[in-house]
């Protein structure tokens, strides 16, 4: 069995500490702030397979969604705040039912389970949907969680199985073995240097993973893609599953940020109401943006125009983390023995933690990958001459 | 003087005074039910920061009591729970 070292407290880092500790390693988690200190407390917790065309991405997607079943049972639905309400994408033109309607057969075709909805049936779905819409389609298997509250329940799960978490700790690089692999980890410990002996290393840090990857000697490309979030005030049951637009099938990027903006809504067990979400290439920069803000609010009325007459309480705002190629490195490194990656997973990271996870420990133990690790591997970053 | 209606009860105020202030002056102390568990609020802070006050004016709910300036022939009522309950499905 080796020693372990994650570095994340996301949910990413948690789902791999998960998974590890139930092979029987010897896991440390460390992550410089808190539980959910980066982006898994800055989104929404869909788990989507509705939004996936058919592909890697996709492939990961559904088994990700199985293994969340399975963990909501072993670790109790309430501690996750899973439900599983399943999805309703609604198109608000007809051109854009026709896309969706050719969007979702390929995806039957690649094992989703989705179900059209006709226009008089849409208010079956949902009471306050807007009157009018030319229809939609229904994925029962869209799910949900708490994101922070599931990160924290995963850790815990692994603590049990041995693994220790530690707090306050910002990793600064690798010592290695004169041989090549990783000896140990570099930290800041209380303004002092430690290190942590460890036969391998996973970067589960997000959208730091470019940043981390580089001090550890082992570069791939991570980048922010920021969105903002408007919350309600405390609603009743206002919306039963998660409620879309089908803007992403034919999502146009205006401007050098790349603005998108497609409406989510989706209730909480608190009572707020989520409403994302946009996506800008802006860095990290935090500034609220007043318009983008009008373009998502008048969007989600516009599906739902009960929210015309309900406050917003407030608004926030994170840094999805994505590869040049949006699919996630996830895998060895092929430079460094002993370095994994498990990061840059965009706007689905919530969605795909347990399938990372899961094939994080199935590599460290040389078993086969359930779904084909291939077109994850760090490999496609580093090239033939480095 | 100046009067506003609490739950169909007249209710005076002087210039300047919240609705809150009015509310207390009168001897009520509690115009909220609350989501969880059905308990009475009235006003906690009184400086628009704890949003335990929240009241319903001119049906429109979710307004603070301590922050809200009391005007002649607004008809203020009880909110129960969110002050939503139309929209749930
Ligand atoms: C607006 C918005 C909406 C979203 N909605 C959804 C959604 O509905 N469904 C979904 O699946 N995904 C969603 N996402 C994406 C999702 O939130 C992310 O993909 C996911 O949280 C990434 O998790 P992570 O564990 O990889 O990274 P993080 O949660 O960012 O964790 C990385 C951790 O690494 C730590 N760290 C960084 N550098 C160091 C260092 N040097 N040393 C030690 N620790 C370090 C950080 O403190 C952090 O805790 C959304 C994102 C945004 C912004
Ligand atoms: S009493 Fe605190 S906000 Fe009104």
């Amino acid at each position: 069995m080796a020693r372990v070292l994650v570095v994340g407290a996301g949910v990413v880092g948690a789902a791999c500490a998960y998974f590890l500790a139930r092979d029987g390693h010897e896991v440390t988690v460390v992550d410089r702030g808190p539980v959910g200190a980066g982006t898994t407390s800055r989104g929404e917790g869909n788990i989507l397979v509705s939004d996936k065309s058919a592909g890697p991405e996709l492939a990961l997607a559904l088994r990700s969604a199985e293994l969340w079943r399975r963990i909501a049972e072993r670790l109790g639905a309430d501690a996750l705040e899973w439900e599983s309400k399943g999805g309703l994408v609604v198109a608000a033109t007809d051109e854009t039912l026709g896309a969706l309607r050719e969007f979702a057969t390929l995806q039957a075709a690649a094992g989703v389970w989705c179900e059209p909805v006709e226009p008089g049936n849409l208010s079956g779905y949902e009471p306050n949907l807007a009157p009018g819409l030319p229809g939609g389609v229904f994925y029962p298997g869209d799910q949900q969680v708490q994101p922070v509250r599931a990160a924290a329940a995963l850790l815990y799960a692994a603590r049990v199985d041995g693994a220790t978490v530690r707090h306050g700790v910002e990793v600064l690089g690798v010592r290695r073995r004169s041989d090549g692999p990783v000896r140990s980890v570099e930290c800041r410990v209380d303004g002092a240097v430690v290190e942590i002996d460890a036969d391998a290393v996973v970067n589960a840090t997000g959208t730091w993973g470019g940043d981390v990857s580089a001090r550890i000697g082992a570069p791939v490309p991570v980048l922010p893609r920021r969105g903002f979030i408007l919350v309600t005030e405390p609603l009743p049951h206002v919306v039963r599953h998660k409620v879309y637009t089908a803007d992403y099938v034919s999502n146009v990027a205006s401007g050098a940020a790349g603005l998108e903006t497609s409406v989510v809504v989706e209730g909480t067990r608190g009572g707020t109401v989520l409403i994302g979400a946009s996506r800008e290439r802006v860095g990290f920069d935090t500034a609220i943006s007043y318009p983008v803000l009008r373009t998502m609010a008048a969007q989600a009325v516009r599906i739902f125009p009960f929210l015309d007459r309900v406050s917003l309480l407030r608004v926030y705002t994170g840094f999805r983390p994505y590869c040049p190629d949006h699919l996630p490195v996830i895998g060895a490194d092929p430079r460094i023995a002993g370095i994994y990656h498990a990061c840059g997973h965009e706007g689905a990271g919530i969605g795909l933690a347990p399938a990372t996870g899961e094939m994080i420990a199935d590599l460290l133990s040389d078993r086969s990958t359930f779904v084909p690790a291939e077109p994850f591997s760090p490999a496609r970053f580093v090239s033939e001459a480095a | 003087m100046a009067t506003f209606t609490f739950d169909g009860r007249t209710i005076p105020f002087r210039p300047g005074q919240s609705v809150g202030a009015a509310l207390i002056a009168a001897g009520i102390y509690s115009w909220r039910v609350t989501r969880v568990g059905a308990r009475p609020r009235g006003l906690f802070c009184g400086i628009g920061v704890c949003f335990d006050c929240l009241v319903t004016i001119d049906g429109a709910p979710n307004q603070r009591a301590c922050r809200a300036p009391a005007a002649d022939g607004i008809s203020v009522t009880t909110q129960r729970g969110t002050g939503h309950d139309d929209l749930a499905v």
